[in-house]
């Protein structure tokens, strides 16, 4: 008797997760940020040394790293598209936020397309809206348009005087203060491609921080090492050269 | 079969009749939960404060901890209590540069105000961050030789003969048997109820008052990237802690006597970093920086304008290192200087649940 009631319970409990399976409930997606500069990966131990060369053959250390992802965006073979409602701080010098599982969740399945933003797009961008990013100190000052950094990055180059200087290549909406109407938007979506979404996927990126002072514009430090929050055409110079600083490395299941 | 249900029931009678006992004993009184009264800013802009799981706030708990912190027992020669050091008149630091334990020995590093403390969410505490959690923070003053150079052992053995003290930990804890664990406990929780969230900046920023001209330049040199740019390591309109609780080398000297976080973690890049302290109440709290080099609002501005000293290891926000730093004009110093006495906040400084 015992027996049977253990296979029956067996049966059933197989079975129910089978089902779950097949009336595919929504699950979190995971994504993974890793650095490199070039073909070299990089961690928050490779910072405050003078180590890495930028295109435009200066000497450059890092000592502070950290930027923000939002609105994860899946497209379905449908054509429909789902937008997580998440973001994401990535931290590189606490070694922090580099792994993120997303709050949200999506069905299973074919996507055709993915992606996500790098910084806040204009109408999620919204002055002092996240604690999180509040008590981490990430935001702009309302001078600037307000809202959040999209990257900090700081760190010390040679200079042409062979001095070493600091730089503060911060990313934020760039912001003309001769026009603060005119609205730009200069977060940028990065895209993933198309995947399939299981029960445990994980997004793996990286980022190449060498491409921020490379492609397509080379970036001179000695040009635009501070002060460049304020600087509109800096800003514009950044957007572009983000595009390339993203890749996808892996997809695992 | 039976005798063993026999046992089990004469077990059963033995377990309810012991823990009765012990529910007389231990378990008479339930403390009273407590929950911070956060200010109005706080609850908009910021994470929730910290409470350890294992020490939740209690009415009997801070009452203890209040009591604890300004009681004299705490040290060698009941000469000196917490607030020795950590004045309430004084936003709970002293007008020493370093202040002098009881065998009057004065130590390195200049006393720290109090307040805030649930928000600093990396939970470490000190100039240098050695101290991991308020509770353990705790600890350290009674032993230190050059503050209440006590021991715990003393302590504990004064509390335990004193009059109301057993009574008092048992109300907030449900033991009369006091120790360390509990000692620092109790402090904890008094410490976590210091809240500093009513200046007349808050209060512009909640709609109820303005600012001067002057004062409203000096927000904006301290928001300007290009001129104070203090906003990066000491917060702004939305981080009402004014300090982002961190550690940076903001260009104090050209080599260090006192390593600060890089004694903590061994790494040489973490030499001369000190804790960023919160700009509340700087009109109670000088003198300035962990040695309290500076006695006047005055000199720190100048040290951020044309003072900075170049290491290896300075903050990389701290720019114009070679030209001494942003070199603010007399004017934008005064503008500066104004803006920061409007984090001045009287209340907590008169509040009479933090006097003795
Ligand atoms: C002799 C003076 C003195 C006495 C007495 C003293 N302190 Fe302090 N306190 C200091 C100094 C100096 C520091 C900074 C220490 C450092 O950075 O090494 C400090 C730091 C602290 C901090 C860290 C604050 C922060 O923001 O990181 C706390 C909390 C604190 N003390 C609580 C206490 C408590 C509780 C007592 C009583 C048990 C006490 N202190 C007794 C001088 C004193
Ligand atoms: C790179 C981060 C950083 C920036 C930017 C910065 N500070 Fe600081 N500040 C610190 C640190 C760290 C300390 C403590 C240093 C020490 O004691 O060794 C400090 C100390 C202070 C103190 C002393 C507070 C006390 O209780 O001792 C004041 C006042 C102050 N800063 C004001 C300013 C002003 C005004 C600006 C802008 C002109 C500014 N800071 C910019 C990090 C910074």
């Amino acid at each position: 008797m015992k027996k049977i009631i253990i296979i029956c319970l067996f049966f059933g409990l197989n079975s129910c997760s089978q089902d779950r399976d097949i009336s595919l409930s929504p699950v979190a997606i995971t994504l993974n940020f890793a650095h490199s500069w070039g073909e070299d990966e990089i961690s928050s131990s490779d910072f405050d040394e003078l180590k890495f060369t930028n295109e435009n053959e200066q000497t450059l250390s890092i000592n502070r790293l950290r930027y923000v992802i939002s609105e994860i965006t899946l497209i379905h073979e449908s054509g429909e598209p789902t937008v997580l409602n998440d973001y994401n701080l990535v931290d590189l010098t606490n070694e922090a936020g580099l792994s993120f599982t997303t709050s949200e969740s999506i069905l299973p399945g074919d996507y055709v397309s993915a992606s996500f933003r790098f910084g806040f797009s204009n109408n999620l961008n919204i002055d002092g809206a996240y604690p999180d990013l509040n008590s981490a100190l990430f935001n702009v000052p309302g001078l600037l348009g307000g809202g959040y950094h999209f990257m900090q990055l700081d760190g010390m180059y040679i200079d042409n005087n062979n001095q070493e200087a600091a730089y503060n290549y911060h990313v934020i909406n760039a912001f003309d203060a001769s026009n603060p109407n005119e609205t730009v938007e200069t977060s940028f979506s990065v895209n993933i491609g198309g995947l399939t979404i299981g029960s445990n996927t994980n997004i793996n990126m990286k980022m190449d921080i060498s491409e921020w002072f490379k492609n397509p514009n080379m970036w001179d430090l000695d040009e635009f090492d501070t002060n460049l929050m304020g600087n509109y055409d800096a800003q514009l110079l950044m957007n572009q050269n983000g595009s390339s600083v993203f890749d996808l490395v892996s997809i695992t299941q | 079969m039976k005798k063993y249900f026999l046992l089990l029931l004469l077990f059963s009678i033995l377990f309810v009749s012991c823990s009765n006992k012990d529910n007389t004993i231990e378990e008479e009184y339930t403390p009273i939960p407590y929950s911070l009264e956060v200010p109005e800013l706080f609850q908009q802009k910021l994470i929730a404060p910290l409470i350890p799981t294992n020490n939740p706030l209690t009415e009997e708990g801070i009452a203890l901890g209040k009591k604890l912190f300004f009681d004299k027992k705490l040290s060698k020669d009941n000469t000196q209590s917490c607030a020795s050091c950590h004045n309430p008149r004084n936003s709970f630091t002293d007008s020493l540069r370093f202040s002098l334990g009881v065998d009057g020995l004065p130590g390195s590093r200049n006393s720290m105000p109090l307040f805030n403390l649930a928000w600093n969410f990396n939970d470490k505490f000190a100039w240098d961050g050695k101290e991991l959690s308020l509770e353990r923070q705790a600890l350290e003053p009674v032993r230190n030789p050059i503050e209440m150079h006590s021991s715990w052992s003393n302590v504990t053995l004064r509390l335990q003969q004193d009059q109301e003290y057993p009574k008092m930990f048992l109300n907030a804890f449900g033991t009369e048997r006091i120790d360390s664990a509990l000692v620092t406990k109790a402090i904890a929780q008094f410490e976590r109820t210091l809240i500093s969230g009513n200046a007349k900046f808050d209060q512009y920023l909640l709609g109820n008052t303005s600012l001067s001209q002057q004062e409203l330049n000096g927000f904006t040199i301290f928001m300007s990237e290009d001129k104070g740019d203090c906003f990066h390591c000491h917060g702004s309109d939305n981080n009402p802690l004014w300090t982002d609780n961190d550690f940076h080398n903001n260009g104090l000297d050209t080599s260090f006597n006192d390593l600060g976080l890089g004694s903590v973690t061994g790494d040489p890049n973490d030499n001369g970093k000190f804790k960023s302290p919160s700009l509340r109440n700087l009109v109670y709290t000088a003198p300035y920086m962990h040695d309290g080099r500076f006695s006047t609002l005055e000199e720190v501005i100048n040290h951020y304008s044309e003072g900075l000293q170049n290491s290896s290891t300075i903050d990389p926000l701290m720019k114009k290192v070679s030209q001494g730093g942003v070199q603010l004009t007399p004017l934008e110093k005064a503008d500066l200087k104004a803006f920061l006495i409007t984090l001045t906040d009287d209340d907590f400084i008169n509040n009479p649940s933090f006097q003795n």
